[in-house]
């Protein structure tokens, strides 16, 4: 889509981020030890920490990924809410205590805390380096799309943005500052999606979201039995320039008198050929760009989304007016939705690269239930393995996520890491009911961008006022600030404390403990810049269900075997996190998704697999098992000691 | 080595009946989660049928997961509150040990 830049947009992000920056300075001249600057001297409060929870859980993903999945595939982008949420009965029923009792600064800690093992060591602190990496792409690329439309600059200048603003919060004060950046922005974002859906509930649909919004038009047309195309009216301005066939779509280039060219979908109505005008961008052989057929300035592409048929109590009408929550979600259910949807790989059109949106109908009933983007309801076993997959990843994902495991070490008790949990599951919980009715309102209310599905809520909150777009965006983009900022201090809490201070046994003071997690922090920043800008383009909450399924892989057989198994052996959890790792990543980068990403047909993909985790997670609990079996021998004594060391640690107690 | 918790943490005697608490309410929602992923694998007509207020099954479940984790998550804390008070009373009187 094109966009200005706004001024009172501007003015609010810049200060709500020099906001952010102050209280990470703040916090910087109160942080001295390595317990502040990873832990953040174990002293949060637990209700801050359940905020700080939230406001790291949603991330870019949740707010920016998950709306606009839905925005574009209906109710298939809330089952990632539904899973995210799932996540944290995981992570509250089986994680929270044991991870606080056997822990200090990373996850590394934790499960070594029984072995002392070098290759524990490593692995799991390579492990939180690669999920923490997977974790920052989609944070990345969503920051990058957010200030496309907010301050008018290229995608990647948002990365870099993001990059170096975060490092430096992070560089500065670490996991105190994160913890309040968390909670502010956590708490800020659930209280703004709650204006923006009251917004939606009072303004209603309306089958003309707006006096500017376009409709798309239709053309009849004659086709012969060679498949070629003629427009029937000859009064329509325009002359078939060209026709291209891509899988059973056609689409159809037509000039008109002044040489403009527009592309359209080619369909059959009632036995009738049509042409429906599509969205495209070309790109020249000079390396312009035109947006249906004019250069950016003409501002020609257009926002798109609406209903085309609103029947409400089972009557037909224009518009709804305010409406209630549940006769919102039946509305849509019995309406009729215009989609837009993206052809798989660009059309060569002599030497220019033409991208197209084609629109689509399809019945709300179809898209407030599963199976437009997952499709679980075709014969192949192999896309509802996909969608297994998917949910056996998300399910098991979140507590495994370092990230979030270290915020467990800022409070100073189980009880409270528990009560922390539950704030953390009830503020998220509501905020994921939440995206449903954002979604389906950006779905609605003609403000989507075809080549963006990220910015369908701040486009949402654009429909009611610039104020409240900007504010939202300013909020988002904090959001990703406050994840990437959590992520960050977890990478360098790997490299400083597991890596160099227990493998490769550097003794580091406290001093030179922080200073080394600084450093660290600078370099994982500077990664995840140059990902950002390399994955733009894919919708964050896809992303992050792959930072899911590696960390669900890689980690969390580990985590639960060792808290649940006695037999479980030092070289069993590092096997099973090596095997979890590279069997993930493995299917990952040979997945249609990537094949996408490569430039090449996703249909050659060697593995059909969109989500590892439907393997690689039973493998990785399969060869822990085994390889424990099989190493039985180095657990001799380890049962009785670590019983005598508890014993003795009570007594003192 | 530099392990062990950044908060000292005392003796805790309903650990063990916590986790044994965590562990059945875990199977208990992960059953109902299976069940929301098997009838969308195996009856996806089944989610569009409307079944609350004009609302269909996949929405009504969906939420449904939302709300049980929430009141799960109380109601778990709650007991788990009542065990630490009642088995950790003496610890805390006699022994000095704190458990938060």
């Amino acid at each position: 889509m094109i966009y200005h830049s706004n001024l009172t947009a501007i003015m609010i992000f810049v200060l709500f981020v020099v906001f952010v920056i102050g209280l990470s300075k703040y916090f910087a001249s109160k942080t001295r030890s390595a317990e502040g600057y990873f832990a953040a001297g174990g002293q949060i409060n637990w209700g801050v920490n359940g905020i700080a929870f939230a406001g790291d859980y949603l991330s870019a993903a949740s707010f920016l990924g998950i709306c606009g999945m839905i925005a574009f595939d209906g109710y298939d982008g809330f089952l990632y809410s539904i899973g995210y949420l799932a996540g944290w009965v995981v992570a509250l029923f089986i994680v929270a205590e044991p991870m606080k009792r056997l822990g200090k600064y990373t996850f590394t800690d934790a499960l070594d805390s029984k072995f002392n093992s070098k290759s524990i060591q490593l692995t799991a602190a390579i492990s939180t380096l690669i999920v923490s990496a997977f974790y920052l792409i989609p944070q990345m690329v969503g920051a990058g799309d957010l200030v496309v439309p907010l301050l008018g600059l290229p995608h990647w200048v948002g990365v870099v943005m993001v990059g170096i603003i975060v490092t430096i919060i992070v560089a500065t004060a670490g996991m105190a500052s994160t913890t309040y950046v968390q909670f502010l922005k956590g708490g800020l974002l659930i209280i703004f999606s709650s204006v923006m859906v009251f917004l939606l509930l009072k303004n209603g649909l309306n089958s003309t979201p707006s006096k500017d919004f376009h409709k798309y038009t239709t053309l009849q047309a004659v086709m012969d039995n060679d498949g070629n195309v003629e427009l029937k009216d000859k009064k329509y301005p325009y002359k078939v320039n060209s026709l291209y066939k891509q899988g059973k779509n056609t689409f159809v280039s037509l000039a008109n008198e002044t040489g403009i060219v527009s592309w359209w979908h080619l369909v059959k109505k009632d036995g009738q050929a049509v042409l429906e005008e599509a969205q495209s961008k070309t790109i020249l052989e000079s390396g312009n760009v035109l947006y249906n057929g004019e250069p950016k300035e003409a501002g020609k592409f257009n926002a798109v989304g609406n209903l085309s048929k609103i029947v409400m109590d089972g009557k037909e009408v224009e518009k709804t007016g305010p409406i209630g929550p549940f006769q919102f979600l039946a509305t849509v259910n019995n309406s009729t939705v215009v989609t837009y949807k993206k052809i798989p790989q660009a059309i060569t059109d002599g030497l220019n690269k033409v991208m197209i949106w084609y629109p689509e109908e399809i019945s709300g009933a179809r898209l407030m239930k599963p199976g437009v983007k997952f499709k679980i309801g075709s014969d192949k076993w192999m896309d509802k393995l996909n969608f297994i997959s998917l949910m056996l990843a998300l399910f098991f994902g979140t507590a495994a996520l370092p990230h979030i495991l270290i915020r467990y070490y800022t409070v100073p008790s189980q009880k409270d890491a528990r009560k922390s949990t539950i704030v953390a599951i009830g503020a998220i919980g509501f905020f994921y009911i939440l995206t449903l009715f954002m979604g389906i309102g950006a779905m609605a209310y003609g403000v989507l961008d075809v080549e963006s599905s990220n910015m369908s809520a701040p486009l949402l909150a654009r429909y009611f006022g610039v104020a409240l777009f900007s504010i939202v965006s300013a909020i988002a983009f904090a959001t990703v600030l406050g994840t990437v900022s959590g992520l960050i201090v977890a990478a360098s809490g790997a490299v400083a404390h597991d890596l160099m201070n227990n493998y490769l046994n550097i003794k580091l003071t406290d001093k030179e403990k922080v200073k080394a997690g600084k450093i660290a922090a600078i370099a994982v920043g500077f990664i995840a810049i140059i990902l950002g800008i390399l994955f733009k383009g894919m919708n964050v909450s896809f992303l992050v269900g792959w930072a899911f399924a590696v960390a669900a892989s890689a980690n969390l057989p580990a985590i639960l075997m060792l808290l649940f198994w006695k037999k479980t052996t030092a070289k069993g959890i590092a096997a099973s996190i090596f095997v979890g790792i590279i069997t993930a990543i493995g299917i990952i980068l040979l997945s249609p998704s990537m094949w996408e990403k490569y430039g090449l047909n996703p249909a050659n993909a060697p593995s059909s697999l969109d989500n590892p985790g439907i393997i690689s997670i039973p493998l990785s609990f399969i060869t822990l098992v085994i390889v424990s079996l099989l190493t039985q021998k180095d657990n001799m004594g380890l049962n009785e000691d670590m019983e005598e060391k508890t014993s003795s640690e009570e007594a003192v107690a | 080595m530099d392990h062990g918790p950044a908060a000292k943490l005392g003796k805790d005697n309903a650990s063990s009946i916590k986790s044994k608490l965590g562990v059945i309410l875990f199977f208990v929602y992960l059953i109902i989660y299976a069940g929301f992923v098997a009838i969308s694998i195996f009856s996806l007509n089944t989610m569009g049928k409307i079944i609350f207020a004009g609302v269909n099954l996949a929405v009504i479940y969906g939420f449904g997961l939302i709300f049980l984790a929430i009141i799960m998550g109380i109601t778990y804390n709650s007991i788990c509150t009542a065990y630490e008070n009642k088995l950790n009373k003496k610890l805390t009187q006699n022994e000095g040990g704190v458990v938060k």
